[in-house]
């Protein structure tokens, strides 16, 4: 089962401490972590609610235990507000959200794919944040480590936007080795000289383990290397510059995704999560009858695939681009922005029932559109 | 120790404090002065605290001091510790996290009524069932200070504020009945009129192996008091030393007043960091 799957990656991956609240698609996630994390000297603590549990997160996280927690649409929106203080104070964490269809309770047990916007601006003002989709259980292992991995490195919020279906499914995978969460260890610079929010080659300088005489401040307000708070306008534009640019400074590593059948595609399929499997599947069919399409399935929603994809529209020259998604436009609209100033149709194919899109209309689009 | 069962110690005189090396040991003195209003309850509060971390002989660097948003949100930016300034209402959570990570660390939160008992009111309930490791002091100025001045859930029954022009309609709620009743392992009333009784408060909540609590009802003079007819601090001060009583208990009675003093202090109960690594074991 994929929410399996993401427990077993994290638990692969090096986390130590997980804290949660039930919410259908994402309890499996809590429930094994729940018997694997006592096991490997790890904490699982349930939560009173989602802001208790991801602060709870941040917490230990800061205390040097590689954190995350997991969630869908209701939780992840009661967790924004904490998202943009991790991003703020700059302490790693992850959060997983299996997407359910909303607005508000919507269909508790059913897909939906509506948290793109969310997850990438959910909390209030400008911040950075690192967005993986896995779109099948294997990937839901993978992103799950990477999202631990770069949260740890970039000291940001890192995020896996699973869905209902990727979550739940069950099938034979085999999983590549694991990508594990660096470790913090005691800083060169001694106590009395170490900025908890300076900078080494551009990157965020490591945080230091409790109990070793740093003793610095963390604060969700604007501050200086130092970590206290200041409202100098030259050391909060240095503060938000800094954090507004630390993940396009790794977007070549970031970026990742998948291509299938670009050459001579007339039409550029571009979708994600469970839907771009459901989208491959068609362009497979659609290929075997000797229709011209192409896939494109991101597996990296933030930092957008922006340049990459100029590039891929650039040389496929596609007369039209279809992109399927359980939500009314999320994914179009990234892609327009991205591809401003290129003469190409974008067709969204949008159904919030509760279901996946069939393949029918999909091809539908393609074919027809 | 405090004499809990009298009410001696409630009405000692206030003892100069002897010179001390807390202040250069716990504060960061570059970040002075602070932010709070002259007359304010908090620095009379934290003084005791540093005090008290001096007493124990506690190291900078095996103290976590978390704070969350309002008046005494800002200690944390003073103290000279491993310190988290967290968002409203959210500091037991987030101690509660480092505390589960590092139950070797000595975690203090420092909560206003409104953060502790108002938006994070749910966390400090789960926070007392847990028994997690976690000392919460909870400065109760029973108002809104940071802005400007608005009921609190802390705020008397007819009690003006800035958003109770006409008297507050509603109940107040009360700090450490809540505690008893979440199950917290030590629950304490001070106040800050008594500093060296509020002191030795402190010292019991800090050495509490568990989930402890200490409400110290605190003065705003500029809001709570000037909105009440008490706007000078000495006025409020007179207005806590007469109308307390040392009590064993916060439901007891005497003459409308408020209880004063140590109403639960259970040492059995375990604490949550350290039995749920005997999973580890099994």
């Amino acid at each position: 089962m994929g929410d399996v799957a993401c427990a077993m990656g994290a638990i692969d991956a090096g986390l130590k401490f997980y804290a949660g609240y039930p919410i259908t698609p994402s309890s499996e996630i809590a429930e094994t972590l729940s018997e694997l994390l006592p096991k490997h000297q790890g904490i699982y603590l349930q939560m009173e609610d989602e802001i208790g549990s991801i602060m709870a997160v941040i917490g230990a996280s800061y205390a040097g235990y590689p954190a995350m927690t997991a969630t869908s649409g209701p939780g992840f929106s009661l967790m924004q507000e904490a998202i943009g203080y991790a991003a703020m104070a700059e302490i790693p964490i992850t959060i997983v959200d299996v997407m359910r269809a909303g607005p508000s309770t919507g269909l508790a047990t059913q897909i939906g794919e509506g948290d793109l916007m969310q997850a990438i601006w959910g909390t209030h003002g400008d911040h950075p944040v690192v967005v993986f989709s896995p779109g099948n259980v294997r990937e839901f292992y993978i992103y799950t480590q990477k999202a631990l991995y770069w949260a740890e490195k970039l000291r940001v919020p890192a995020i896996v936007l699973a869905d209902e279906v990727v979550g739940h499914m069950r099938e034979n995978v085999e999983f590549p080795e694991p990508i594990t969460i660096p470790t913090r260890t005691v800083p060169d610079i001694p106590p009395e000289k170490y900025l908890p929010y300076a900078t080494v080659n551009g990157d965020p300088v490591s945080l230091p383990p409790l109990g070793h005489g740093y003793l610095w401040h963390v604060t969700g307000s604007a501050h200086g290397e130092d970590g206290f708070p200041t409202i100098k306008p030259d050391k909060v534009k240095a503060l938000l510059d800094r954090l507004n640019t630390k993940t396009e400074r790794h977007r070549k590593e970031l970026i990742e995704y998948e291509t299938y059948e670009l050459n001579d595609a007339e039409t550029l399929v571009i979708s994600f999560a469970s839907m771009g499997r459901v989208a491959k599947g068609v362009v497979v069919e659609l290929r075997s009858r000797g229709h011209k399409v192409g896939l494109v399935r991101p597996f990296t929603m933030w930092p957008f695939f922006k340049e990459e994809l100029r590039d891929i529209v650039s040389h496929v020259k596609p007369k039209k681009i279809v992109i399927p998604e359980i939500n009314y436009g999320q994914l179009r609209l990234l892609v327009e922005w991205a591809l401003k100033g290129f003469d190409v149709p974008v067709l969204g194919v949008n159904v919030v029932n509760g279901d996946l899109i069939p393949p029918e209309l999909i091809e539908e689009a393609i074919l027809h559109g | 120790m405090a004499n809990t069962g009298s009410n001696q110690n409630a009405n000692n005189e206030v003892n100069l404090m002897p010179m001390s090396e807390a202040p250069d040991k716990w504060l960061r003195k570059q970040y002075l002065p602070h932010i709070w209003c002259p007359g304010c309850g908090i620095g009379t509060i934290l003084r005791q605290v540093i005090e008290q971390f001096t007493k124990l002989g506690w190291r900078n660097d095996e103290v976590v001091f978390v704070t969350g948003i309002g008046c005494t949100g800002r200690a944390s930016g003073y103290v000279n510790a491993q310190t988290l300034h967290t968002i409203h209402g959210r500091a037991l959570p987030t101690a509660t996290g480092i505390k589960m990570a590092r139950p070797d660390m000595h975690v203090v939160a420092m909560l206003g009524d409104g953060d502790g008992v108002g938006i994070g009111g749910n966390h400090f309930i789960h926070a007392a069932k847990r028994n997690i490791g976690i000392t919460a002091i909870v400065v109760n100025n029973r108002i809104y200070g940071m802005t400007g001045g608005q009921v609190s859930p802390t705020t008397p029954s007819g009690a003006k504020s800035s958003t109770t022009p006409y008297g507050n309609v509603e109940p107040a709620m009360d700090v450490s009945k809540l505690a008893l009743g979440a199950g917290a392992t030590f629950v304490a009333r001070a106040h800050t009129a008594n500093p060296v009784y509020l002191g030795q408060l402190i010292r019991r909540a800090l050495e509490h192996d568990g989930f402890s609590v200490l409400e110290v009802l605190s003065q705003c003079p500029t809001y709570f008091g000037r909105f009440n007819g008490m706007p000078d601090p000495v006025q409020m001060l007179e207005w806590f030393k007469s109308n307390t009583f040392m009590a064993k208990s916060p439901y007891d009675e005497k003459e409308g007043k408020i209880p004063v003093g140590v109403f639960r202090d259970d040492k059995e109960t375990p604490e949550l960091s350290k039995s749920y690594r005997k999973l580890w074991e099994e």
